[in-house]
């Protein structure tokens, strides 16, 4: 296990470039999913 | 068929299409990322060059195509709305801006991940890598217009401008590995006819590839909502749904 975490001494670049990427989709998909919801919400809190 | 594109242009049509299909294409890109992944990180074997770091690719690869390919549906919807003044290839071009910059980003950030231990830098600036960079500034540049005007539509037509003619850039980041001696590596996955992997290196990242497709579609068609919503929010359409959707909120 340590050694597959390891990723033969890669193992810092290789997750940091995949918990990054990971970061950037969850949160452009829930941005985007998140912004539709509340602009009926903040719509309503407008009226 | 063309009754059916020409309904989808409408924008409660294309509101509720988006709304039937965005939760089963973010779904499967989650699933599709987490099984390409899985294999990427432990099934597919080691490069015989650069060892485990060429995992990189199944996050690298995927957002780079992605990010040439929504910066071309951008100026394909860019030019639909210059020449057309199509209302929702505005709202589509403006929906895909801020998910090609994040793809964007996330292909120089890898890219910075991938080439500190392969090329001993983190950047250099390379013509693959300082086109990438111009186009994050496009995607930018289409975001900060398309909202810099008053009146929204003459907005997104000042952007349309930037999507159209950073076209020219898209080729560029393409082919700069032909063209010019670079230190990036030329196309080993997309390169038509003769991929430069092994299938076992390659199937998992046709399925990232995939997942992150899904995912970037799903954001759009999200992106996309809100912007009708925004333009229309004085409409019959936008009121009805309005009252329907409050009523379903928690």
């Amino acid at each position: 296990m340590s050694q597959w975490l390891a990723m033969g001494g890669y193992g810092a670049y290789v997750w940091a470039s995949f918990a990054l990427t990971a970061a950037g989709l969850v949160w452009m998909s829930l941005a985007a999913s998140r912004a539709r919801r509340n602009w009926f919400r903040n719509e309503d809190e407008d009226q | 068929m063309w009754t059916w594109f020409h309904r989808l242009a409408s924008p409660p049509s294309f509101f509720r299409f988006a709304d039937r299909l965005a939760p089963w294409v973010g779904g499967l890109g989650f699933v599709l990322l987490a099984i390409g992944w899985t294999w990427g990180l432990v099934y597919a074997p080691p490069d015989y060059q650069q060892g485990d770091a060429f995992r990189i690719i199944y996050v690298h690869v995927p957002a780079a195509a992605l990010s040439l390919g929504l910066y071309t549906g951008m100026a394909i919807a860019g030019a639909c709305a210059l020449i057309w003044r199509m209302k929702l290839a505005e709202v589509v071009m403006l929906a895909m801006a801020p998910v090609g910059m994040v793809l964007t980003a996330v292909t120089l950030l890898t890219g910075m991940l991938w080439g500190k231990p392969m090329w001993g830098a983190w950047w250099v600036w390379d013509a693959r890598l300082t086109a990438e960079l111009v186009l994050l500034f496009l995607f930018l540049g289409v975001i900060v217009l398309g909202d810099a005007i008053e009146d929204p539509r003459r907005s997104a037509r000042a952007a349309a401008w930037i999507a159209v003619v950073g076209i020219v850039n898209v080729p560029i980041v393409k082919f700069s590995v032909n063209w010019w001696n670079s230190l990036h590596q030329g196309a080993t996955v997309l390169s038509f006819g003769k991929p430069a992997i092994t299938v076992d290196m390659a199937i998992p990242l046709y399925i990232c590839l995939l997942a992150t497709a899904l995912l970037a579609a799903h954001a759009v068609l999200r992106r996309a909502q809100v912007r009708l919503l925004q333009r229309e929010a004085r409409t019959q359409w936008v009121k009805a749904l309005r009252a329907q959707e409050l009523g379903a909120l928690p």
